[in-house]
């Protein structure tokens, strides 16, 4: 069962991706910002993060950063959630080593089918 | 698989509220003199958040109303346009416009949108006026989401099916792609899934052995796909690796070449790609047709959430710190509970001393169980304060009055309940004191006071009680000018001699408005005695303090909670009642010589000069008594809404905390009765409500106070 990271600083948000991973059979574990989901990333093995970009204390794409410089997370696919589809945000977050993005809204099916890409 | 979105509503709407205040109180402190960007920053996150989340929720309106005022808040984060008083006032009235969409969503019903639409039209102007905005993201996003028309997702080279031709692609990764996560075999697999691919590795990349970094990617592919689907399918599936990968895509037939891409212009074709991902996700609607037509999806999203937000549930958040003590608690309910069971399994009188160590400590865990779980019932009072600072800021705007609010204790819990009814009395004693209370700036610099007044709001809690202060530094209320409206009114007798303190509440009574011009703000005399009403409501008191000259202050006390009463137990033949014990004034053995009946029915009793009508209980309920004579039993004396009576009953028992049941859900309403309990011993305890119970008796009670005024 493949484990997946989910961190975001909206709780409905948390909850809908939390109850759509776990219905297709993930193991989640949730991060409300960027600093909660870098100590349980270190503290954890994770196949997969998905994080929100704007987050208060540290954001998605400074999480991205802080990930990759992890021995442990220099290849694991990274997935950012944003509402911003401009250019510019995305390339920063490409920068920072993000593996690709969703943009919201999306749909439960689009998240799974998303998620599918990256993990077998 | 489907999935019900409406399960996450209540959750959406509970933090939409939440990043409404947040959004309100940042605002509020935002001077246009000295931006701070955090600030910025924190309500920017905000508006963001609920746009996202009404997006993804299905409330497109609101997704769409948000996305006006982000992109002015985007634009003050970005610096790319100064903020101004007049821009935070916009987005000031938007949070309102906001609160009341959500509030409709949240309660089922369509939303009025007149308000929502007018304010948008001000924003679109706002933003197209003054500074021109250096292109952000948003602006490109919107302008390109209008370019996706199904005709240009049809107008690509066409399908035409994999026998005609096929698309050849060039796929030259940037040698560090697996370190932002992506494989190049996956892409290779997705394409696969699209039709059938021929793949021919390249590997004249490839550096010697030695120098060899196993990290990174030297490898290229050339791949032929046969199949009928568009070029932005295609690209799709590059579309998190097209900015730093060469990728070439081209259609071959057999005969020509149809069209060439390069990465340049990929670049163009990807911003049509998705905004097309974002217009299907808006299609959640199982049962909507999903053709890809943006206009047609919104239409329908806009009638959508209305259905589903029906079913609306109640819910409070708790911290977890409560719900941490609470399973404390049950985990040493559990160690008591093995403990007993260990006694009881075999006990014997020598046990007896364990046992009952055993049960006082249940009777502690019970104790400490209850009032955790009471407290998590309970919420911090800034949750009704944080809405003053702008009402303050809004209504001293409109009276041309300077005033600076005060928040104290604004950690100080209640009651859920409590809190919301308490809310609207709050905000109308505020508005009296700003409207009534504190002077304009002129007068206050006349009377050598300092131009800017002085409002403080205060909360404490006090025994089992929270008290809320509300203070001013205005004129206070002047005994005079209320006795003179008083008589004017017909309130009180011209030669009647009542203290300033008595003449001051007066302001409670019904029918009486203190300000000479009456203001659209507050005061038409239906103010203050609906407030000291609903004020009671919650069992609780108000009490004034007012120097002319010096200010006033209004100071309201209330039960932390409703669903517990602290009681006097009474015996009524073989019934227990119970009375609420703040209602008591006092209980007494009645003589002989203190009492005189009137009109025929109602005894009344002499207490130190004043005239108390006796209402027999038992009459009331219907019971039959051990004494009918009221020198026998006990006569309480009760209070409510500034009414004395005395309550004839058999005998008093114990005082003690009771937890309400209701009536109304268990069986049915019945006048003179809040509520019941149950009592130690099993037994249902009935509760009077005083005020129910001088409505019953309320016509015998006027007959007797006509009676007396006549006979005096």
């Amino acid at each position: 069962m493949s484990k997946i990271l989910a961190a975001d600083d909206s709780a409905s948000m948390r909850q809908m991706v939390t109850f759509t991973l776990k219905g297709a059979g993930f193991d989640v574990t949730e991060a409300v910002d960027g600093v909660d989901a870098l100590s349980k990333a270190k503290s954890g093995a994770f196949d997969l993060v998905l994080s929100d970009v704007n987050m208060p204390n540290m954001d998605g794409i400074e999480l991205v950063k802080n990930l990759r410089a992890l021995p442990n997370y220099k290849f694991t696919p990274i997935l950012m959630l944003t509402t911003e589809s401009g250019t510019d945000r995305k390339m920063a977050g490409k920068e920072a080593g993000a593996t690709g993005w969703i943009v919201k809204p999306f749909n439960p099916e689009q998240l799974l089918s998303t998620i599918k890409r990256v993990l077998d | 698989m489907s999935i019900d979105l409406s399960q996450f509503h209540q959750v959406f709407f509970e933090e939409s509220f939440e990043g409404l205040d947040i959004m309100e109180s940042g605002l509020l402190e935002l001077s246009p003199d000295a931006v701070n960007s955090d600030d910025i920053n924190t309500i920017f996150r905000a508006a963001h958040s609920i746009k996202g989340g009404a997006g993804t929720f299905g409330f497109q309106l609101v997704s769409d109303f948000t996305h006006v005022v982000e992109t002015l808040l985007d634009q003050y984060r970005a610096g790319s346009r100064p903020v101004t008083q007049s821009g935070v006032d916009l987005i000031l009235e938007s949070v309102d416009v906001l609160r009341a969409l959500l509030q409709d969503l949240q309660a089922g019903s369509s939303p009025d949108t007149s308000a929502s639409d007018a304010l948008k039209k001000q924003f679109e102007i706002f933003l197209s006026a003054e500074t021109e905005p250096e292109p952000s993201s948003y602006s490109e996003e919107q302008s390109s989401s209008q370019r996706v028309t199904p005709t240009q997702l049809e107008s690509n080279p066409d399908s035409a099916g994999s026998d005609s031709g096929h698309w050849a692609i060039v796929f030259k990764p940037s040698a560090d792609i697996v370190q932002t996560g992506n494989e190049p075999f996956r892409i290779i697999r997705e394409l696969s899934e699209l039709g059938t691919v021929s793949v021919q590795v390249q590997t004249d990349r490839l550096p010697e052995f030695t120098t060899l970094d196993p990290e990174q990617i030297f490898l290229y592919w050339h791949i032929q796909l046969y199949a009928s689907c568009t070029k932005e399918v295609v690209l799709e599936v590059f579309e998190w690796v097209i900015d730093d990968s060469k990728v070439d895509i081209e259609w071959v037939t057999d005969q020509e070449l149809v069209t060439v891409v390069d990465n340049q212009q990929t670049e163009s074709t990807q911003e049509s790609v998705m905004p097309a991902t974002e217009a299907i996700g808006i299609d959640t609607v199982p049962d909507e047709t999903t053709e890809n037509q943006p206009g047609e999806s919104q239409k329908s999203m806009d009638s959508k959430p209305v259905r589903a937000a029906a079913v609306e549930t109640q819910s409070i958040r708790v911290s977890i710190d409560k719900i941490d003590s609470l399973i404390n608690m049950v985990g040493e309910l559990v160690i008591t509970q093995s403990m007993l069971g260990q006694i009881g399994h075999d006990f014997s009188v020598d046990k007896l001393q364990r046992l009952q160590e055993g049960l006082m400590q249940l009777e502690q865990n019970t104790r400490e169980m209850q009032e955790s779980v009471m407290r998590i019932r309970m919420v911090p009072i800034s949750f009704t304060f944080s809405r003053f600072p702008r009402l303050v800021r809004d209504i001293a705007k409109k009276l041309g009055k300077k005033i600076n609010l005060q928040l104290l204790g604004e950690n100080t819990e209640l009651d859920k309940t409590v809190m919301e009814k308490i809310g609207d009395p709050l905000v109308h004693m505020v508005r009296n004191s700003m409207d009534h209370g504190i002077e304009s700036p002129e007068q206050r610099l006349a009377h050598g006071k300092p131009a800017e007044g002085q409002l403080t709001l205060n909360a404490y809690h006090q025994g089992g009680y929270i008290v809320i202060e509300i203070s001013d530094d205005g004129k206070g209320i002047d005994p005079q000018v209320i006795r003179k409206k008083a008589i004017q009114n017909g309130l009180i007798a011209e030669d009647e001699q009542l203290s300033d303190q008595q003449l001051q509440e007066l302001i409670f009574h019904p029918g009486l408005s203190t300000a000479e011009a009456v203001s659209d703000l507050s005061g038409r005399g239906v103010g203050m005695d609906v407030v000291k009403r609903n004020i009671q409501e919650l069992k609780g008191t108000v009490e004034l303090v007012s120097k002319v000259g010096e200010g006033s202050l209004f100071r309201i006390k209330l039960p932390l909670t409703l669903s517990i009463l602290d009681g006097q137990l009474l015996r009524l033949g073989d019934e227990t009642f119970v009375l609420p014990l703040t209602s008591i004034i006092e209980s007494i053995e009645v003589r002989r010589e203190q009492v005189s009946t009137v009109a025929g029915e109602t005894d009344v009793i002499v207490l130190r000069d004043e005239y108390v009508p006796v209402v027999r209980l038992y009459e009331v309920f219907n019971i039959e008594p051990v004494n009918k004579s009221l020198f026998d039993g006990i006569v309480v004396v009760v209070e409510s809404a500034n009414q004395k009576i005395g309550l004839h009953v058999d005998d008093l028992l114990a005082q003690q905390q009771v937890v309400i049941k209701s009536l109304d859900t268990n069986y049915k309403r019945i006048e003179g009765l809040s509520g019941a309990t149950i009592l130690g011993d099993g037994t249902v305890a009935l509760i009077v409500d005083i005020a129910g119970l001088l409505n019953i008796v309320g016509d015998k009670i006027d007959q007797t106070s006509v009676a007396m005024k006549t006979a005096s």
